[in-house]
């Protein structure tokens, strides 16, 4: 295994807002890491400074042995990256968009069909491949997020909320993607959805205001959950975690 | 590092014509430098052979139409968020920079070539002097930069289009006043006299008049050329001060 991603006691703070306080995370190849937390816990925040769109206040983010703030186009050739909500070119074709990454990429000739080839497959783009993305669904926005995500093979994948949108089909269409790419890859994934961390994730991190709460398989989490608790087990802890106050649980 | 540029300027450059804005600008600086040219400039009852009348209009002209050009450079990515995709690509700030500067000045340039047969008629005409006439092309390519350089900065402080190219429109219509009487009195009373002769060479005016003249004059290159380096250069500065905010 080799570490992959890692962020030591990572800061943000926007104004007088501490919105990131000392996050340490590591992940390894062939981990699929959850990112959990309430809105504004700082889940994208975390995120986006591992991807060097925002600079920490304090701190430091590692992708594959690379400080991302000291050399970020090292850093940034070695990450495919969703941001949130996958923004796109709303006048663009799929096709272009992908091939303008591609470009982005270092891609040329036959190679770079070849990628966009390969990743309009991946995520089962081919029926809209000629569309604008104005004219596409929520869906089919967000794969596109993914398929460009995926364009180069990276090492390493930040998938902010990868299947927020998507109907069950295509849910389980990209989890299944997730996991087979988690595979010789690190990959974190913030979600709000619980399911999703025992349907692909090798291990949960939660936070709660800027601070890392929980950090374990999501076997681990299950077991914080009191024996009596028969259903929806993770969100019982989850509520545990970041809220404090669960009906029936301790006081 | 040249290629990489080109990656960008290549789909901002196709971003205008994937929308009506291109065929928009392209009618309305046509049709404006036309009925300034032969209307109001009196082309032909001057009875001269050149371009005077074509270029006087330019800064007026590129005043309005400029800022719709350069507006969306980076108010838009801002907004639909593509610009955390942009940046987290492996561009360097300077790549994106000048890669977008250079898609839109690129399409500035084809309005100006599209005036080509303005030139030719004139040819057609008479027999003027095709130098002075380049020289005057090549003035109106570098204010239209320089112009392109402060909305491209501007731009990338705003999610707004309109805040964009409405700062934009006062920002160059004061570059290009400050050649002005009025603007000189207004710094006379208290700035110092170093302030005041620079606030003076800082017009667009002086610079472009003297190019449109058939006079080819380094330090008007350099005047205009400085603009453009300043401007992208604190279009880097701010892009990349947001992202510590």
């Amino acid at each position: 295994m080799s570490l992959l991603v890692e962020t030591r006691d990572l800061h943000k703070r926007f104004g007088g807002i501490h919105a990131v306080r000392g996050v340490n995370l590591r992940v390894q190849r062939g981990e699929v890491l959850g990112f959990l937390g309430p809105n504004g816990a700082g889940k994208t925040t975390t995120m986006r400074m591992i991807t060097g769109f925002l600079e920490p206040t304090d701190g430091s983010a590692w992708v594959d042995g690379v400080n991302v703030a000291l050399d970020p186009l090292r850093a940034k050739s070695r990450m495919g990256y969703l941001p949130e909500g996958a923004p796109c070119y709303p006048d663009m074709r799929v096709e272009e968009f992908l091939a303008f990454i591609g470009r982005a990429r270092g891609y040329r000739g036959t190679e770079l069909k070849a990628r966009v080839e390969r990743a309009i497959m991946s995520v089962n783009l081919s029926l809209v491949r000629r569309q604008t993305f104005e004219t596409l669904s929520k869906g089919y926005r967000r794969r596109t997020g993914i398929a460009q995500s995926l364009l180069h093979d990276p090492p390493v994948l930040i998938l902010d909320e990868p299947t927020d949108g998507l109907d069950p089909n295509q849910k389980f269409e990209v989890r299944s993607l997730i996991r087979q790419l988690g595979k010789d890859r690190a990959i974190i994934l913030s979600t709000h959805l619980l399911e999703e961390v025992e349907a692909v994730c090798t291990r949960a991190v939660i936070i709660n205001r800027g601070t890392v709460v929980f950090d374990g398989t999501p076997a681990e989490m299950d077991a914080k959950a009191p024996a009596s608790i028969k259903v929806n087990r993770l969100d019982h802890v989850f509520r545990e975690l970041t809220t404090g106050d669960v009906p029936g649980g301790k006081p | 590092m040249i290629a990489r540029t080109l990656v960008i300027a290549r789909r901002e450059f196709a971003a205008y014509f994937a929308t009506p804005l291109a065929a928009v600008f392209l009618v309305i600086f046509l049709f404006l430098a036309g009925l300034f040219t032969f209307n109001i400039g009196s082309f032909y009852e001057r009875g001269q052979a050149d371009l005077r009348p074509f270029f006087q209009f330019h800064p007026w002209l590129f005043l309005f139409l400029v800022p719709a050009v350069s507006m969306r450079l980076w108010a838009e990515e801002r907004r639909t968020g593509t610009i955390e995709l942009l940046t987290t690509l492996p561009f360097r700030l300077g790549e994106l920079v000048v890669g977008k500067f250079l898609a839109a000045w690129g399409f500035t340039l084809v309005a100006l070539a599209l005036t080509v047969p303005t030139w030719i008629t004139v040819n057609w005409l008479g027999e003027p002097d095709n130098g002075v006439i380049l020289c005057g092309y090549v003035g109106s390519a570098l204010m239209a930069g320089a112009f392109l350089a402060v909305g491209a900065c501007i731009s990338s402080t705003s999610k707004s289009q309109v805040i964009a190219f409405v700062s934009c429109v006062v920002a160059c219509f004061l570059l290009l006043l400050t050649g002005f009487p009025a603007v000189q009195d207004f710094f006379n009373g208290w700035a110092p006299r170093a302030v005041v002769e620079a606030v003076s060479s800082m017009s667009v005016l002086t610079h472009f008049d003297s190019m449109v003249r058939g006079v080819l004059d380094a330090r008007d290159l350099l005047y205009f050329i400085s603009v453009m380096v300043a401007f992208l250069f604190m279009n880097a500065l701010l892009i990349d001060w947001k992202k510590a905010l």
